[in-house]
Order: C-alpha cells, then structure tokens, then sequence
C-alpha cells in the first residue's frame, strides 16, 4: 500500500487530495503508477499527462523514475508558485 | 530555528535581528522580502491564499539552506514562509544571511530564494475581478534557479 497526495490546482481537478493504492508487481516507479493512475479518464490523463508535472517521493522531489516501495508515500502537483 | 513555515504576520525587525543575533563575527546580513503584488499578468489582485504541502515543505527549505551553507561560507541562515489567507501589501517570505563579508550573504541569498521558488511545495491562488485562479510556474523562474546549477 502506498499514500498518494495530490496538490493545488491537480486535488482541485481531480477532486480528491489522496489516496491509497496496493502495489502489485506491476508497479516499481512513479511512472508506472502516475500511467494507471492516466487510465482512469480523460481529466487523470489531462492533468497528470502535463509536462510540468512534478512529484515527490517520500516527501522529497524526484523525477518519475524514482522506484517505489511498500508503504512509500508520493504526490503529485503542479509547478511551485512560492515566495 | 533556520527554517519556519507559519500563517502569522512576520515581524521583519525580529527576523532581521534574529539573523545577525548580536554575533560580533557577522559583518553582513543580506535579507529578502517578498509582498503579495495588487497586480499579476494584468489582472487587479485583491488576496492571496497559499498552499503548502506540510512536512515536506519544512524538509525542502531545510534542504535548501543546508546547500547554501555548503556553497558560502554562512554564519546563519533564516526562512520564514507564510501560509493560507494574505492580504496585498503584506510579506510572503523572509529570506536572511548572516556572514562575514556582504558577496557570501548577497549570492546566498539570491541562491535561496531562487532555489524556494521552484523547489519548495507552495502554491499561490490568487483572487481577481473575475474570480479565483491558481499562479502558474514561471519559465523565468526555473531559468533563474538554473544558473546556480553547478
């Protein structure tokens, strides 16, 4: 199982801030998941298929290749806007 | 505490005070603030909320003051970043260094906040005449950042 969070204008979009997901073997990097996650519909595919995306492992950024593992918690959002 | 997340004001004094801290060995203290603008891409800004991603936003700023003590040498760095509802004219962000001589704090301190900018999980939403919309990331912004890449 793994934690995924959703920020900003991506939690307002998709309508929900996080979930959980069971990791099957299918599933090693970000990318594999932020794919399945694309195969839900056309607004998954539209916002989590932008090429700004950014994503974070384990509360550190990182880029879609990351590995994964059980009990990992990731995020996905949009461009930083702070300072 | 180098690195502060926060919804209260800041008291820029304080915070300017708190960098140098009464250190006979700092001979320069470079600060940055950064207000919430009246006006984005043409548009009348009347407030701003801001979004952060708890937890890691504390480990990213601490990150990056840890890479600029690496790269100057600094007697102290300060972050403070505010949170949730802003009003126009108010301060967002403090951003202070504490060195010897003022080229280490003037550097670091433009490193900091270029590195916050694009590296740090906040995000703006802003209200205008015709509603709320989300600031989106800035080219400018991530070239800004780039030219410190080593």
């Amino acid at each position: 199982m793994i934690l995924i969070n959703y920020f900003a204008r991506y939690r307002e979009q998709l309508g929900v801030g996080g979930e959980k997901l069971v990791l099957d073997e299918s599933l090693r990097t970000i990318e594999h998941v932020r794919q399945l996650l694309c195969a839900r519909g056309e607004t998954w595919q539209q916002v989590l298929g932008e090429t700004s995306l950014m994503c974070a492992l384990n509360q550190e950024l990182c880029t879609p290749q990351a590995l994964i593992e059980d009990f990992d918690e990731i995020a996905f959002f949009p461009q930083v806007t702070g300072g | 505490m180098p690195v502060q997340v926060q919804t209260e004001l800041l008291d820029l004094g304080e915070l300017t005070r708190s960098v140098h801290a009464e250190d006979p060995g700092v001979g320069a203290v470079a600060t940055f603030v950064g207000y919430v603008r009246d006006i984005n891409q043409g548009d009348q800004v009347s407030a701003l909320f801001l979004e952060h991603y708890p937890g890691m936003t504390e480990r990213a700023l601490q990150l990056i003051v840890d890479q600029a003590h690496e790269r100057w040498p600094l007697q102290r760095v300060s972050i403070v970043h505010r949170v949730g509802p802003l009003n126009v004219g108010e301060p967002i962000v403090f951003v202070g260094v504490a060195s010897q001589h003022r080229l280490a704090a003037f550097e670091a301190c433009a490193f900091l906040m270029d590195y916050l900018k694009t590296r740090a999980p906040f995000w703006k939403r802003e209200q205008t005449p015709t509603g709320e919309r989300w600031v989106e990331g800035r080219e400018s912004d991530r070239l800004a950042q780039e030219r410190w890449v080593l």
